[in-house]
């Protein structure tokens, strides 16, 4: 058991330690243009090397303007904030149910957002919240939603793990892991056959990824050419279980064996943006890919996990400490001189009044009709009876 | 009275007194998880063929009802499975298949899905279709089910009248700890595959006096739980409070209601249920699985064909609302006791 647990370990900080070695390039900035409309663009090295099944990675550098990285801090913390006062509003019982939390793999979601466009198409699990964030969603709507509220983004009928946008291309948002892959798949078979220059990208876990149905589909998507891109979202640990303990390969990019893979240190907001540009260009002109990115979370797998029963605490505080990818963005935008430490700290105090107020309006919300009980069961209109519970008195028909 | 006294009192008036098949076994005061945890050390200690195995079981399972076991009997023989329900269940009944006892744990029952074409198609059917070379009696599936109060779409299912639609397989649902132990070890040693859900709302708030020695309670054998004239009530796992509190208020308002706990729902005890309706002539079945092709509907459906001259009104049911397991309006969809008592009182009247 030792030597897992070490080689595990070490998965997890050596992008770490290869990063105290990244090399920028040598630019300055002065203070007077605002760096947040900077579009200029310069070359960033990406510290730890991709790795490729039966495929070509990308160069290990990546595009990036002052604007970008700018907004990369921003909307990362904004994330983290929103976790943080879920977690909050968890304990204080004004969230129930279930909340999994998505602080320390921000990197993911904004890197994605930054490759993607709007006609791309988004499918993940249950760990949604910054997902729908990325995709356009506002904190409003996610405080709503959470707490069950009728101005959520789905109306208050779903609650934590169903967050949906359809005009943004993000299709939730749902609890059975695993499941959402083949639907993902599907979406990517409409986008080709509607010539729609978009790609779907179907995101799960590593406890999912042992699942016989993403198998199942990556056939299909293979056999059809699909513009499919399965993203394996690494945080090692599939509620309480590490991936050594749940895979005979926890290599995930390499399970699609005739399909491509790539490996991305999905802490690395920058490297996960190359990882997606490529991927998706893939998947247009070639088929489906996999991508596997090694992040981490800092929460347990939910708010009834404290998290520290199947990790140590020094685990976690290492990561957070060598590989956080907002500290990440922040140690590169002080270093490229784009904006000052204290501009930095500003805007997190924005970003945190921006969260409390979005929490104490969504407070405010009322929640939704009972007669929405009945509601979208089936189509509108459909005029199906439901029968309530004693099938006598209370029959509904269905709105 | 103070609120442990009450629980105490309410628990003893719900889970009365049993006969078991050794009456002058100790006694220990369990909650659910500790009489199903019990239940699979006793499984495991008589059987070294036997396995318990499922997501996260190792450690004792989220909802612990696997504590200890590992560490007493080996990983060898309590391990844990990827996330993979369909192989879960597929690898129990090739392992029961082998003459083992496989105790396959699905972790909620609203995961059990990938896992039904295995149920439906391969265990049901495996001895049927082999004349009877092979069988997987020896495979028993526990999975948590019910409302908890927060659960939402997937942690608060009911899809026990999916699996009674099922020859082949048995499926059994107990209402408290001592119940738990017996019928659990049952289905362990019945040789047909069973599936055993187990109410986790109770997990922990039902605590009662459960035998500690080995014992079983039979199988497809329903147990009236208070004699009544007036009404036969139906029900089965956590629902079974829910009716004790309707049938208490139904009595002070002067109707006797004989309160019957299904326990097995396939096979189930029609002639139980049959005498009883005889005796009474009127009959409410509730469960919190939706009304529309619940498991209440097979039961109404039976009893209208065999006891039709003596029902004095409409077989009442009582159950959750046709939606999908609501998240916020949990309270609305679920079948509350003031709901019964409706119902009951309408029976009453007709």
């Amino acid at each position: 058991m030792a030597p897992q647990i070490s080689t595990l370990r070490r998965a997890l900080f050596m992008p770490a330690i290869a990063s105290r070695f990244m090399a920028p390039s040598a630019l300055s900035r002065s203070f007077s243009r605002s760096a947040d409309e900077d579009c200029s663009t310069f070359t960033v090295d990406i510290a730890v090397q991709f790795k490729g099944h039966n495929v070509e990675p990308p160069a290990q550098v990546v595009e990036t303007s002052a604007k970008e990285l700018m907004k990369f801090f921003k909307d990362m913390s904004r994330m983290r904030r929103m976790e943080i006062a879920s977690d909050q509003l968890y304990k204080s019982k004004l969230i129930r149910g279930f909340c999994h939390l998505y602080d320390g793999q921000e990197a993911v979601c904004i890197g994605m957002e930054a490759a993607l466009t709007k006609e791309d198409n988004i499918i993940t699990g249950y760990r949604d919240h910054c997902t729908y964030l990325g995709r356009g969603g506002t904190l409003p709507e996610v405080f709503s939603e959470l707490m069950g509220r009728r101005n959520g983004c789905t109306l208050g009928k779903g609650g934590s793990m169903h967050f949906y946008k359809k005009e943004n291309g993000f299709y939730g948002g749902h609890g059975i892991v695993g499941a959402q892959v083949p639907l993902g798949v599907g979406l990517a078979f409409a986008q080709k056959y509607e010539k729609v220059k978009g790609v779907t990208f179907a995101l799960y876990g590593d406890g999912a990824a042992n699942q016989g149905q993403i198998f199942e589909s990556l056939n299909m998507a293979a056999l059809w050419d699909l513009p499919a891109v399965y993203v394996c979202e690494n945080n090692h640990y599939g509620m309480g279980t590490a991936e050594w303990r749940s895979a005979k390969c926890p290599e995930y990019y390499k399970r699609g064996d005739y399909v491509p893979g790539l490996k991305v240190d999905g802490m690395d907001t920058l490297a996960v943006k190359q990882a997606v540009g490529f991927a998706k260009e893939h998947a247009l002109s070639k088929g489906p890919i996999i991508l596997e990115m090694d992040t981490y979370r800092y929460h347990g797998h939910s708010m009834s996990d404290p998290g520290s029963t199947y990790r140590t605490r020094e685990e976690i505080s290492g990561v957070r400490q060598e590989r956080d990818p907002i500290e990440r963005i922040r140690k590169l935008i002080l270093l490229k001189e784009i904006a000052s430490a204290a501009d930095l700290k500003s805007i997190e105090k924005e970003v945190k009044n921006e969260v409390e107020d979005a929490v104490a309006k969504a407070k405010e919300s009322a929640p939704p009709d009972p007669s929405d009980l009945y509601s979208n069961a089936y189509v509108k209109g459909y005029g199906t009876q439901a029968f309530g519970c004693d099938r006598k008195h209370s029959t509904v028909v269905l709105p | 009275m103070p609120i442990v006294n009450r629980l105490c009192r309410l628990g003893r008036q719900i889970y009365g007194r049993r006969t078991f098949s050794t009456q002058t076994a100790a006694m220990k005061r369990m909650n659910l998880v500790s009489a199903i945890n019990n239940a699979l050390q006793i499984a495991l200690e008589s059987n070294p063929r036997s396995y318990v195995f499922g997501e996260d079981v190792s450690f004792g399972g989220v909802f612990r009802c696997t504590t200890g076991l590992a560490d007493k009997f080996g990983k060898h023989r309590v391990f844990n499975t990827p996330l993979c329900e369909q192989g879960i269940v597929g690898f129990g009944i090739g392992l029961a298949a082998m003459g083992n006892i496989a105790i396959a744990e699905i972790q909620f029952a609203d995961y059990i899905y990938p896992a039904f074409d295995q149920i439906v198609n391969e265990a049901a059917k495996f001895r049927y279709r082999s004349g009877n070379q092979f069988n997987c009696g020896g495979l028993t599936i526990r999975t948590p089910y019910g409302a908890v109060g927060h659960g939402g779409h997937y942690h608060s299912q009911s899809p026990e009248a999916f699996f009674c639609h099922v020859p082949g397989i048995k499926v059994v649902i107990p209402r408290g700890p001592s119940q738990a132990k017996g019928l659990l070890l049952a289905s362990i040693w019945d040789p047909n595959p069973v599936v055993f859900f187990e109410p986790k709302w109770l997990y922990r708030q039902a605590v009662e006096n459960v035998p500690e020695d080995d014992y079983i309670l039979p199988l497809s054998q329903a147990e009236v739980i208070c004699t009544g004239t007036d009404l036969t009530v139906v029900g089965w796992g956590a629902q079974m409070a829910i009716l004790h509190q309707a049938c208490s208020e139904g009595r002070q308002a002067g109707i006797s209601c004989e309160l019957i706990d299904l326990q097995t729902l396939i096979p189930w005890d029609k002639e139980t249920i049959e005498a009883s309706v005889k005796k009474t002539g009127r009959l409410l079945v509730s469960h919190e699985a939706p009304i529309t092709g619940g498991f209440g509907a097979e039961i109404a459906a039976s009893i209208a064909e065999r006891c039709f001259l003596h029902l004095e009104a409409p077989v009442s049911r009582v159950c959750g609302l046709d939606t999908p397991f609501p998240l916020v309006f949990e309270p609305y969809y679920m079948p509350t006791k003031n709901k019964v008592l409706e119902a009951i009182k309408a029976s009453v009247r007709f």
